[in-house]
């Protein structure tokens, strides 16, 4: 009987135990690190590692989810074009439930519009080929990790000549963020744990600004809790360091997918479709060099350009504090609609609507109800 | 095309069409003796077994109809005998309500109702009565399935979730996650180089096991739709008693793993058709697990928890952080990168 109910034997004990006593001696003082990917800050909560590490250290959660950093007018626009007779819009499930500032595309959908998801750019493609009659419009959201994927598939609709398909180009740039991220005044950060998906892409070099003109360590981490443990220990050395007057480096905890210069084939797809261009990020406001607008060569598949549709002012939300939280001043507890009025089931903001947003993670990970 | 290849809307018109589905695939395929009266109900007497009486509905709407590992048919028998067995009952009996939509291939609908029969047959279950509908193209999705079952609680079994006592153990039958895994794979069409079937499966041989190897027994569950994330937490609900689980202890395929993992979905909240979670006073876990490893279906049977602790489900994690595990919120969606 013993055996069966010792459960320690299963768990990944020692090596997490090490890197968890290794946080512990390392952190002495409050200290600040932000995790800039949504990927991780699920991940931080499913792995139950705030409950492992010292309250002293915070872990926040950056703008790293493109459903939360995505502007209400952006959301808009992509109504307006699912309320056309003649429009098919294509999207990744996420953004289904998104709250415009009167609907969502679910909403739209069960009014009887057409749109649909699917899990790649290139389903799009393979839609406006299959229904010629029809206009498909994919909702092109994500960082620098999903906007080579979509390039591909606009670069494949110009090979085979599908006219057909068009793309609402709402991508995001993670370096410039954290660039903006660490001139926010009051702000306290200690660190990045950078994301390792989009590193993947850019490289580890895209991050040597922030570490050295701003000081501010940058870790890029894996997915694994082991992986985000190791990759706190090395931010928190590297902390020490800077605290005693060293210098901030960028580290590569993920090197079995990371590369110093990223991934050239996918950097030069994305030079060939995109532009870059100053990007509004959703209760943040704009930050210069931070988005993409289609390149010269392919601005007839600009989805807004093509179906005439504008860019409205949008109302956000009353009381959300989203960008305070992304910004890294607050956490979701502190927002007086978490878990309350804002809930996953009923969202009033960007964060508890995607599965990646900080609050909705907070939600399912760290929040007891009580029952 | 044969104007007999698929069911039109005459074949719910109560005419001549009507009588040969029924009579003619219907009744032919499911066959057996009290069904074959064909009466307008069934006389079940011959059925009856000492013991309490259990009664349970359920209804299958299911996309893909057919799917690795299963398929609506199959579905249909093993969820409602599942539901029975779980209460520590003897299934003994189903109905069958068909609502068929127009343009279904009647050969799809006769493969359907095979494994109804097959699964009826394996589970020992009697087909007792049905009624089939028809209606219009576009709404159903082909083809949706009704069923009672009807079965009979020995005496001196007692189950339900309010006996679960501080320091009990919970088991888990086998891997999670199979099902709602295998329906995504077929239904969006993923690539990926192996097949994940579905654990649909009628488990009163495995509820069986598990009261002989545990008579103390305490509660059993079949956690389908919301996992066995949400499965725990109805149970420690109805128990007011914590309920504390080791994700390393869960059992899930290395497949489904990796398909979860890629579309950032957890197997915690997916839904299962072939597994039973059961809480049994722990001295007798040990026998329960060996009990159940002995049979096909519960060959990944493990401990994975205890109950204790005020309500609420607590997910130890591999790396040794603990968290709430809460209940499935809305439906899981894939992630965007
Ligand atoms: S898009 Fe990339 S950066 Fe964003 S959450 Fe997903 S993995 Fe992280
Ligand atoms: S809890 Fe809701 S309203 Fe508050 S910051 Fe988060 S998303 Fe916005």
């Amino acid at each position: 009987m013993k055996e069966l109910l010792d459960f320690e034997a299963f768990r990944e004990g020692p090596e997490a135990e090490g890197l968890v006593r290794r946080v512990r001696e390392l952190v002495d003082g409050p200290t600040a690190l932000m995790e800039v990917c949504g990927t991780h800050t699920v991940a931080i909560g499913r792995a139950g590692i705030r409950s492992l590490v010292p309250e002293e250290l915070r872990l926040l959660s950056g703008p790293g989810c493109p459903v939360c950093v995505t502007p209400l007018g952006e959301i808009d626009q992509t109504i307006e074009a699912a309320r056309r007779p003649d429009v098919t819009v294509a999207t990744f499930g996420d953004m289904m439930r998104v709250p415009g500032s009167e609907s969502s595309l679910e909403r739209e959908r069960a009014a009887g519009a057409d749109v649909r998801v699917v899990t790649s750019a290139l389903d799009a493609v393979k839609l406006a080929s299959e229904e010629p009659s029809r206009e498909i419009v994919f909702i092109g959201v994500g960082f620098e990790t999903t906007s080579p994927t979509v390039a591909a598939a606009l670069l494949e609709a110009e090979r085979r000549d599908v006219p057909n398909v068009s793309v609402f180009p709402f991508f995001k740039l993670v370096p410039p963020a954290l660039e903006f991220l660490v001139g926010v005044p009051d702000r306290a950060l200690d660190g990045f744990l950078c994301p390792g998906h989009v590193s993947s892409i850019i490289g580890s070099n895209a991050y040597e600004p922030v570490a050295r003109e701003a000081g501010i360590p940058c870790v890029v981490t894996g997915f694994e809790p082991l992986d985000i443990l190791a990759g706190i220990v090395m931010l928190l050395e590297q902390v020490r360091d800077v605290r005693s007057g060293g210098a901030a480096r960028v580290e590569t905890q993920y090197s079995r997918a990371v590369r110093p210069e990223g991934n050239p084939t996918a950097r030069s797809l994305l030079d060939e479709t995109f532009d870059t261009a100053d990007a509004e990020w959703r209760g943040i406001g704009a930050i210069p060099a931070s988005g993409y607008v289609l390149s010269q060569d392919l601005m007839h598949r600009d989805a807004a350009a093509k179906l005439g549709i504008e860019r409205p002012e949008p109302a956000e939300p009353e009381g959300c504090i989203c960008g305070a939280i992304m910004l890294g001043r607050k956490l979701p507890g502190d927002c007086p609609l978490f878990g309350t009025d804002c809930t996953p089931r009923d969202p009033v903001g960007p964060c508890m609507v995607s599965s990646e947003g900080s609050c909705a993670a907070h939600f399912r990970y760290e929040h007891r109800r009580s029952t | 095309m044969k104007s007999n290849d698929t069911i039109t809307l005459a074949h719910g018109s109560g005419g001549r069409l009507m009588h040969e589905l029924v009579e003619g695939l219907i009744a032919r395929v499911l066959s057996n003796p009290v069904l074959d009266e064909l009466d307008d109900a069934a006389d079940v007497s011959g059925l009856v077994e000492p013991g309490r009486l259990a009664v349970t509905t359920d209804s299958f709407v299911v996309q893909p109809l057919f799917f690795p590992g299963g398929d609506i048919g199959t579905l249909a028998v093993a969820g409602t005998v599942n539901d029975l067995a779980v209460k520590g009952a003897r299934p003994v009996a189903l109905t069958l309500g068909l609502i068929v939509e127009e343009g279904l291939a009647v050969s799809d609908l006769e493969r359907a109702l095979r494994s109804v029969a097959e699964t009826a047959k394996t589970a020992g279950v009697v087909v007792t009565a049905g009624d089939t509908k028809v209606v219009e193209r576009g709404c159903l999705g082909g083809l949706v399935l009704n069923t009672a079952g009807l079965g009979f609680i020995p005496e001196g079994v007692e189950l339900g979730a309010a006996r679960v006592r501080d320091g009990d153990a919970v088991v888990i039958s086998g891997t999670v996650g199979d099902h709602e895994t295998a329906i995504l794979v077929a239904r969006e069409g993923f690539e990926i180089d192996e097949t994940i079937e579905s654990d649909c499966a009628p488990l009163h041989e495995i509820a069986a096991t598990i009261l002989t190897a545990a008579p103390g027994a305490r509660a059993m569950r079949d956690p389908t739709r919301g996992g066995l994330a949400t499965t725990l937490n109805e149970l420690s609900a109805r128990s007011g008693v914590g309920i504390e689980i080791e994700e390393a202890a869960v059992p899930v395929r290395r497949e489904v793993r990796s398909v979860t993992d890629i579309l950032g979905f957890d197997p915690l909240f997916m839904a299962n058709e072939g597994k039973v979670v059961a809480v049994v006073p722990a001295d007798e876990a040990e026998r329960v697990v060996e009990a159940l490893r002995t049979h096909d279906l519960g060959r990944d049977a493990a401990v994975i928890g205890r109950a204790g602790g005020p309500p609420g489900v607590t997910l130890r994690t591999r790396v040794g952080g603990a968290r709430p595990l809460l209940m499935l919120e809305g439906v899981q969606l894939p992630r965007i990168c």
